[in-house]
């Protein structure tokens, strides 16, 4: 009971941090892509060029010969009433666009964080626990190569190697283009399911193979360095030496006493990652043709979309402040003796 | 949601059940349409998508040329003062019925009417259907100046009277903005309180219907039963959209689509060796140029402009920066273009007697600055490294050369002031397929301080397109513009660069695919061999 009230404050006091941050993004968001030098007007009318006055009248019709306070004020206002403006380019709303890419980016996002997990964490404990050994260099020299991998390089190349040369996976998309079915979660993997045609799953899953391992590498090798090195210094801890002195089976001295404290900072890290797979998402999206948030923002920014730059980025800082904040409450879970 | 899924249904059971009698073709697109109303847009990938597969336009460019053919109109009359032009509609011609729409009658007069009207307008309920629409291209074309009114003499008769007699009109009508759109359908988008869902599923009286979008992956056409033009061999067409060159010379290779557009040049090799794919080749409408500022000195010596295009050497910057995918230019349309006076003969490359021009010309240590682009065109690939071979070549004639760039929405504002310092990097991509698309445009007189980024201003030139751009006799035009090149040449505002070629590999199954000279990819008239 104690304990579930202590939670409740520690979640209403971390909510609490984020509404700076939250105001903080906003005013990121809204800046970065006004400080980029050009605007839509001029780049939308190309070397065809646009008249001076058609010029005002399109910035006006915009609202963008308007102070930068009015039309910050008028993000703001639109936040608090859910509406993040029209895209300058498709017209539609830009809260629409989101949610129908999101799921895109989140399904490849999950899947690469747990492909890095089910080989980071396991490749980390035996790195350790064979420390100094060939195995330890090996998996360590790996994840160095892993984690300085030029993305778009990498992601070629197995598109090359696997979809060219073996031929064992499709070289882009989500699903083989002979299905068609309506989206009804996003996840393609579930919609496949859902559709009842005979093959879209298995189609759907040859689609993510790939895409998942190029953005799953880095943060595989970033969770196997910080797993590896979490590991030894648990090792060299007193309980784990009484716990192998009781005469222990090693597995359970690694499984179950080491490896759980051990998981705290890789948790941590874990948490972490997430700003970094959708920053690999923008060039894993556009490598593999995956219609997603990341692609998205880079078309935006060009064509200097401000309503979908300022609302995409405000989204994708929200989806990270939230998964910080569910990382924070799972240590509890993880460690009891952890208190808030 | 339920019409869709059984629509949805209904289309996977086709392309599951009846694979083997379904002709789909596959087409892998570089880019998302920005919507499917194409007036609102300026994009070739957006026209792709949508004004070529779904509408019709009154008139239209023939497949594979810049000509003009009948479309939704059947003919057309010129009044004597170049005024009036009057369109005989096509009878019998049926909007497309999909899930979302059902038409229920022919197209006719009221269709053309609304859909100038919405562009032309103001106070038209359409004219700004969605927050932020406006109609670029329409306005590019100065169609506001331009069109005095649109007048419904009967159903099938639509007349336009303009405020001045402008022969490209016609081609101007082929353009993807003047795609024409349902009435009918916008009635009840009106109705339904759902405006802003023309733009979202379109409904036209094109070659291909739309069936489904899912943005920024796939979108997917059927063939259109009752196309005035008869029913297209392929039943399905896919784009599968696909960003990146490298990934689309994969797919292509993989025979995960049938045809994909833009190759990187380095890629062009393994192309072409594939046994399963053909490459098909042609010259782009546009043209590359440096543009002096002839109002500065001493550019406004024509001797002195002349002198530096034979100090550029084009081979070089043909090889290093169109690598093959292009061709020395020395008019300023492209060879593809009716009135292309191959007549002319370009300065040779001749870095000795420019130096002598120089001299002549009494300039002595000159130092310019080149402008670069900070973006990649058709026209020009990599104009940083054309930059700095021109530097290369001006220093070897005495000319220190300082490169300079700005953002591209810069950049193009600010090449265009009359007092800007240096020589500009920049080129077009023609719209019409008209001559005066790209001289008027480009090189008349009130261009300057606009589009006519050599700020250059020639009586005699200007008086010869602005003749040809009134009388509607093109073989009276051709002439004029054949002699305006000459005039052109001699006067050298601009260092012609080049034109590029364009390749389009595709599967060797494709059959009946033409380049478009235009640059646009159209699919009406392809076929499957089995």
């Amino acid at each position: 009971m104690q304990s579930l009230r202590e939670m409740l404050r520690f979640l209403l006091y971390r909510i609490g941090l984020l509404v700076p941050t939250f105001i903080g993004v906003t005013i990121a968001a809204f800046g970065f892509i006004r400080i980029l030098p050009g605007d839509p007007v001029l780049l939308m009318a190309g070397e065809r060029g646009v008249s001076p006055e058609r010029y005002d009248e399109l910035m006006r019709q915009f609202g963008y010969d308007r102070p930068l306070w009015e039309q910050y004020f008028d993000f703001l206002g639109g936040i608090a009433t859910g509406d993040l403006g029209n895209s300058l380019v498709t017209k539609k709303p830009v809260f629409d666009e989101f949610f129908t890419l999101f799921p895109a980016t989140l399904e490849l996002s999950i899947c690469a964080i747990i492909f890095a997990m089910l080989l980071g964490i396991p490749a980390g404990v035996l790195a350790a626990t064979r420390r100094g050994s060939w195995l330890d260099q090996t998996v360590m020299g790996t994840a160095l190569v892993g984690y300085s991998m030029p993305i778009f390089w990498w992601g070629l190349l197995l598109i090359i190697l696997f979809s060219g040369i073996l031929q064992w996976t499709p070289v882009s998309g989500r699903v083989s283009l002979l299905y068609f079915f309506p989206p009804v979660t996003g996840f393609m993997l579930i919609d496949s399911l859902l559709s009842g045609q005979k093959g879209a799953f298995t189609s759907a899953v040859s689609h993510l193979i790939l895409p998942t391992i190029v953005l799953g590498t880095i943060p595989l090798a970033v969770i196997a360095r910080q797993t590896r090195s979490a590991m030894l210094e648990v090792l060299g801890e007193d309980y784990v030496r009484t716990a192998r002195a009781k005469g222990l089976a090693p597995v359970r001295v690694i499984g179950l006493h080491a490896l759980r404290n051990a998981l705290i900072p890789v948790i941590t890290t874990i948490g972490l990652q997430v700003g970094v797979l959708l920053g690999g998402a923008i060039l894993t999206e556009t490598i593999f043709s995956w219609p997603g948030i990341g692609k998205w923002m880079v078309d935006s920014i060009f064509r200097r979309d401000y309503p979908a730059v300022q609302g995409g980025l405000l989204m994708i800082a929200v989806v990270v402040m939230l998964v910080n904040l569910i990382v924070d409450l799972l240590y509890g879970l993880i460690n009891p003796k952890i208190r808030y | 949601m339920k019409r869709y899924s059984f629509a949805a249904a209904l289309l996977a059971a086709t392309m599951l059940g009846g694979v083997a009698n379904a002709k789909t073709l596959v087409y892998c697109s570089e880019g998302s349409p920005e919507g499917f109303d194409p007036a609102p847009y300026t994009s070739g990938t957006t026209f792709d998508a949508s004004a070529k597969p779904i509408y019709s336009q009154l008139v239209e460019f023939e497949r594979g040329t810049t000509n003009v053919i009948p479309g939704l109109a059947e003919s057309w009359d010129v009044s004597d003062d170049g005024l009036e032009y009057t369109f005989k509609l096509r009878p019998g011609v049926k909007f497309h019925t999909t899930d979302f729409f059902t038409p229920t009658r022919d197209f006719n007069a009221d269709d053309v009417l609304f859909t100038f009207e919405r562009q032309l307008k103001k106070d038209h309920p359409w004219n700004e259907y969605t927050a932020g629409i406006s109609w670029e291209y329409f306005n590019a074309m100065s169609m506001p100046d331009l069109i005095k009114e649109i007048v419904k003499v009967d159903d099938m008769t639509v007349k336009f009277v303009l405020t001045r007699p402008e022969a490209p009109m016609v081609a101007n009508l082929a353009m993807d903005f003047a795609s024409v759109m349902s009435k009918e359908y916008a009635d009840k988008l009106e109705a339904d309180g759902k405006m802003d869902m023309l733009n979202q599923q379109p409904v036209g009286t094109g070659p291909f219907q739309f069936v489904a979008y899912q943005k920024d992956a796939v979108i997917r056409y059927k063939a259109n039963p009752d196309y005035w033009d008869g029913k297209q061999p392929i039943d399905d067409l896919v784009f599968a959209i696909t960003t990146d060159a490298s990934v689309r010379q994969q797919k292509l290779m993989a025979g995960e689509c049938h045809v994909a557009p833009y190759p990187n040049p380095a890629d062009l090799e393994a192309l072409k060796a594939a046994s399963n794919l053909q490459v098909m080749e042609q010259e782009g409408l546009n043209v590359g140029y440096l543009a002096y500022n002839t109002q500065m000195a001493p550019f406004d010596n024509p001797k002195v402009r002349k002198a530096l295009n034979m100090a550029i050497n084009k081979q070089a910057i043909l090889d290093a920066v169109f690598q093959g995918a292009g061709q020395a230019a020395k008019n300023p349309i492209p060879p593809t273009m009716w009135s292309y006076n191959n007549a002319v003969e370009d300065d040779p490359y001749d870095p000795e007697a420019a130096k002598k021009m120089l001299e002549e010309a009494g300039v002595a240590d000159l130092s310019m600055k080149v402008w670069a682009m900070p973006v990649q065109r058709p026209y020009n690939p990599n104009a940083r490294r054309m930059a700095e071979l021109i530097q290369e070549d001006f220093s070897k004639v005495g000319v220190t050369v300082e490169i300079v760039s700005y953002e591209w929405g810069e950049y193009l504002e600010r090449s265009k002031a009359t007092d800007r310092d240096g020589a500009v990097l920049l080129g077009w991509t023609g719209d019409n397929g008209d001559p005066d698309n790209f001289l008027a445009v480009l090189l008349g007189c009130d261009g300057v301080g606009g589009a006519n980024r050599a700020q250059w201003c020639h009586k005699p030139f200007d008086d010869m397109i602005q003749k040809a751009k009134v009388i509607s006799d093109q073989a009276e035009r051709t002439k004029l513009y054949e002699e305006a090149q000459m005039v052109f040449k001699e006067q050298a505002p601009w260092a012609t660069i080049a034109h590029s070629v364009v390749f389009m590999p595709m599967s060797t199954k494709v059959t009946g695919y033409k380049m478009d000279p235009l640059g646009s990819h159209r699919f009406d008239g392809v076929d499957l061999a089995e």
